[in-house]
């Protein structure tokens, strides 16, 4: 019995992720099944439902349970200067190619709450390429993009932001761009003078500039093989020549049909350049 | 492409891994015909060392599994640090860096529920030495599918509360010694 139970579990879960496409433009159906299986299981557990049919029933008829749901779906885990590795290969080989240019447009795509954000920005701003520099946040979920404009963070968090911001080459103290109040801490306006924040899905939205930077960290391995050939193709279209593209530290250009479109630049960082076009 | 294996050998394994694992990989034949998925608990922060350890002892290949490695016969794959580690298909292992299950990323429940899920009847798991209650949900899901559990014999273990664990949940489980699960997966290849 156990077979056919999860037999009909698959039907739901493809139902659900039409049903959000069709009622809410929210294109799901190509990410990495195993993970949304394990998520919707979790929502509708907690949100209380005995299955997922009813769980899109509802879905389907009340769109305050969207954000609920969405919330869910993505997963919305992030650090400022997670790898420091990462950002120090960024200010240690990339930067010195970034200052040879007038004016500069970096995409953080799949942004969440904006710990990446601030990383870049604090990172341009230590090695004087801020001022040249326009930003593009750009995230599918609206709540993070709230939250990524704020720039608010919990002060428990503070203590591994600090200390991977000095693994990543900072030149400054991280307590320089924040101030601290109630067990929470604000991170400084003027770092996001520069950003734009937007909502934008590399499923079902297109290019929108030409890009010097591009950085997509742990965002694609949601996304089937099919899915990811997509994004790196937008991500392929939006950079300038010899523009760079930096992914997350276990993912990899190596399964992608665009590989070829690539250079590693720094192999162990995942570090990408983009080809003469 | 190589054609996907019609079955696949996951384990788990916590606190005296390592020497459990010496024991049992090194002892697999270079056509050893099904992938093996490996869930070792191991810190967030550090550059894991298990894989380049293995390769050196093996006959099989070894690799730290980056995301949508593609699944081959005679291959041990280790969850990377800090990410969850799941079945997609009988073609790919994919990555994820939700919440942490059990205070575990990588945990062994959340890749024994993708391997259940993907494999059906077609898994032999195996649930090592542990200090921690992580595995033996996954392992009953693996039993409910139909599939193969196996634990490693308490009384033997470096650390007895995660196969203990498992036999709580799975008390038809065959037990086994090191030795014992090494020549099982040697015959069922
Ligand atoms: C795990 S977070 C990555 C955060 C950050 N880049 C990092 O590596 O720390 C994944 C983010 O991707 C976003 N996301 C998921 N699907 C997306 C899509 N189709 N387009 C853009 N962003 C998406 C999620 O909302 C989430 O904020």
């Amino acid at each position: 019995m156990i077979e056919t139970f999860e037999k009909i579990e698959d039907i739901e879960i493809r139902l659900l992720l039409e049903a959000l496409y069709v009622r809410y433009h929210y294109d799901f159906r190509n990410y990495a099944m195993g993970s949304i299986k394990r998520r919707l299981r979790q929502a509708r557990e907690q949100m209380g439902f005995a299955t997922i049919s009813a769980l899109q029933e509802r879905v389907l008829h009340d769109e305050t349970m969207l954000p609920r749901l969405l919330d869910y779906l993505t997963v919305q885990v992030s650090e400022m200067f997670r790898d420091p590795s990462y950002f120090r290969a960024i200010r240690e080989k990339v930067v010195p190619h970034l200052k040879t240019y007038p004016s500069l447009k970096v995409w953080i795509a799949g942004c969440s709450c904006g710990e990446e954000v601030y990383s870049l920005a604090i990172l341009f701003r230590e090695e004087g390429l801020e001022d040249r520099t326009i930003f593009y946040a750009t995230d599918i979920n609206q709540d993070a993009l709230r939250a990524a404009e704020a720039g608010v963070y919990d002060l428990d968090r503070i203590q591994l932001f600090t200390e991977n911001h000095r693994k990543s080459g900072g030149k400054s103290s991280l307590s320089d761009y924040y101030h601290a109040s109630y067990g929470r801490v604000s991170f400084d306006r003027s770092l996001r003078e520069r950003v734009v924040f937007s909502d934008h899905s590399l499923v079902t939205d297109a290019v929108f500039g030409e890009m010097h930077l591009i950085s997509c960290r742990n965002v694609m391995i949601y996304f089937d093989r099919p899915l990811q050939d997509r994004a790196v193709g937008l991500f392929s279209d939006s950079l300038a020549r010899k523009g760079f593209f930096g992914i997350g530290s276990k993912e990899s250009l190596r399964f992608s049909a665009h590989a070829e479109e690539f250079k590693e630049f720094v192999r162990e960082e995942k570090i990408y350049q983009r080809l003469g076009k | 492409m190589t054609p996907a294996s019609p079955r696949a050998i996951v384990i788990g394994a916590s606190a005296g891994a390592l020497e459990a694992l010496s024991v049992i990989l090194p002892s697999l034949p270079h056509d050893f015909r099904s992938p093996i998925i490996i869930v070792v608990h191991i810190p967030p922060d550090k550059r894991s060392v298990l894989a380049e350890l293995f390769r050196a002892k093996c006959k099989i290949q070894v690799i730290e599994v980056e995301d949508k490695e593609p699944l081959r016969p005679a291959t041990a794959y280790f969850a990377p640090p800090d990410y969850h580690l799941l079945i997609e298909d009988r073609e790919t292992l994919g990555l994820t860096c939700e919440e942490p299950v059990l205070f575990s990323r990588p945990s062994i429940d959340v890749m024994f529920e993708s391997a259940a899920d993907i494999y059906g009847r077609d898994v032999t798991a195996v649930l090592l030495t542990g200090a921690n209650q992580d595995g033996a949900k996954g392992l009953l899901a693996i039993a409910e599918a139909g599939g193969e559990v196996i634990l490693q014999d308490p009384g033997g273990a470096f650390a007895a509360a995660m196969p203990e664990a498992g036999l709580k949940l799975c008390p038809d489980a065959t037990v086994m010694s090191l030795d014992g699960i090494s020549e099982h997966l040697r015959r069922i290849g």
